[in-house]
């Protein structure tokens, strides 16, 4: 206990009288942070980008009219089972009648149409939402099968829009994960040299003290007497830089949701301040991990003497 | 307490120390001489396993220092006090926190680091600049402290190499009377360094140093 005491305040002495050198790691761990911080943001921007794209995605069943409600509810029942599928919501014929009449309302010959047939010549539908845009093809295929239609339903089921928006998915779909690769291998470019980056500064802090590690090991210290303060003051890098850039990130986010809305598609102020402990969190941690581990293996090559 | 057996130390190409063979007993006061290069750093340092010798072995007491894993080693560190000719000081710690980091590396408690520092920086006439960080110190001073931080656990050996090295004949002479001093209390003390108004002035063992062997060993010099 007192040994981990004399670490904590030797490591916290270290930092106070280092100021410059001090000062230079803080500043590079920052960045390091502030990439990794800007990349959970633009995460969020992409994320929430895609899950538009996919809400606007989905396939329409079209039953003839006339086609029994009962199979119609006994097909969306099958379909939910489907692990794929999102969820599935009916449109009966008469709400499809409504909106296409309230849709045309001012087209006075697609009116005059309809009131010379007389009846509703739309049919029910069931617009089908899966999970993910890779699916739909899954699930067209399971409306194809026999296992969906051995109650009957081919007979009911007018046409699936699936195959004239197939182009359009696919391709979405292969927008949406080649941006998420992307995205991924960008994340990982960036953190990587971020790190080493950060790395190879504290290890030249270090490197400076070299000669005053070699003198602790021969007045007797122990390997974790001298190693732990280099630690200590890895991880008041990492804290300290996480407040700073917590701190300035605040007015960076207000802005982007006053003026960059719209652009975004999502607010960046309460993106940030409603996941703020979540953000916090992953920043301290990167901070500290960052400034721990570079401090512990950069005395290493010093200690093993 | 230290037996130097058939040591040899040989880099690409040189050779630092060649089949030396020398006994130190308990109490002594012994020191080495010769010129720079002639072997006396080498000598010194393999006691602390500092260096590797490449042939022959090192005893302190009845242990072999090169034998010992990284844990028995810092502990045998702790048996001995070291002092450098450009002192090792610690430059980011105050003249009190010098000393109070070589009691903390053994274990010692806050009471006992409150009491015995500036006990200790008193006996080196140091009192006065115990908040003093290293680079605002004198040269003389700087070795004192040194000296200090040397001796605080009571270690069973002083090893000096080249105490004197950078000091005017003033700071010289105290700092060979702190040494004598230490040695009188029953401390080993070995010195090494190439002044000889030095070993003139402690009138002790003297072993002499060429190319790497041991050319005189003068138990009683004068």
């Amino acid at each position: 206990m007192t040994e981990l005491k004399r670490i904590i305040k030797a490591g916290y002495v270290n930092f106070k009288r280092n100021g410059s050198v001090s000062f230079a790691a803080v500043l590079q761990v920052m960045n390091t942070l502030a990439v990794i911080l800007l990349i959970v943001l633009l995460q969020a921007v992409l994320y929430s980008a895609l899950d538009q794209i996919r809400n606007k995605v989905d396939i329409t069943i079209y039953f003839n009219t006339g086609a029994p409600e009962e199979k119609i509810m006994l097909l969306k029942s099958s379909l939910e089972k489907l692990p794929e599928v999102d969820r599935v919501s009916f449109t009966s014929a008469e709400d499809n009648f409504k909106s296409f009449s309230k849709l045309h309302s001012e087209d006075y010959s697609t009116i005059a149409a309809l009131d010379e047939i007389g009846i509703n010549p739309l049919g029910a539908t069931l617009d089908v939402k899966a999970k993910e845009i890779s699916q739909y093809e899954n699930i067209a295929k399971f409306m194809e099968s026999d296992n969906a239609l051995v109650v009957g339903t081919s007979s009911i089921i007018y046409k699936i829009n699936y195959y004239q928006n197939k182009l359009v998915i696919e391709r979405l779909n292969s927008i949406i994960s080649g941006s998420q690769r992307l995205g991924f291998l960008l994340t990982l470019y960036l953190v990587i040299s971020s790190i080493i980056i950060t790395f190879n500064i504290i290890r030249l802090t270090i490197f400076f003290t070299k000669e005053e590690i070699s003198v602790m090991r021969l007045v007797g210290a122990s390997k974790m007497r001298v190693r732990g303060p280099f630690m200590v003051e890895g991880a008041l890098y990492g804290i300290v830089a996480t407040i700073v850039i917590l701190i300035i990130f605040a007015p960076a986010t207000a802005w982007l949701g006053k003026h960059m809305t719209d652009f975004l598609g999502i607010n960046m102020y309460n993106y940030y301040l409603s996941n703020f402990f979540q953000i916090f969190a992953i920043i301290l941690l990167s901070g500290i991990l960052l400034g721990v581990v570079s401090s512990f293996l950069a005395v290493r090559r010093y200690l093993n003497k | 307490m230290i037996y130097f057996n058939n040591v040899s130390k040989v880099y690409k190409d040189a050779v630092a120390l060649d089949d030396v063979t020398v006994t130190i007993t308990a109490g002594e006061f012994v020191s080495i001489v010769g010129h720079s290069g002639a072997g006396k750093t080498t000598l010194t340092k393999m006691i602390l396993a500092d260096t590797i010798p490449t042939d022959g072995t090192v005893f302190f007491e009845s242990i072999d220092v090169h034998k010992l894993k990284n844990k028995d080693l810092t502990k045998l560190r702790r048996r001995i006090g070291m002092v450098f000719q450009d002192f090792k000081l610690l430059p980011n710690k105050t003249a009190f926190e010098n000393i109070a980091f070589a009691m903390e590396a053994v274990g010692k408690s806050d009471e006992e680091i409150a009491s015995d520092v500036p006990h200790v920086l008193e006996l080196v006439d140091l009192s006065h600049r115990m908040n003093h960080f290293p680079k605002q110190l004198s040269g003389g001073e700087q070795q004192r402290l040194a000296i200090a931080r040397a001796i605080i656990n009571q270690p069973e050996l002083i090893i000096a190499d080249e105490p004197t090295g950078n000091l005017d004949p003033i700071n010289t002479h105290e700092i060979v009377q702190i040494l004598k001093k230490i040695n009188d209390l029953g401390t080993t003390v070995i010195l090494a360094t190439h002044n000889k108004g030095v070993i003139d002035a402690i009138g002790k063992r003297v072993i002499t140093m060429e190319n790497g062997k041991v050319i005189r060993d003068t138990k009683h010099h004068k």
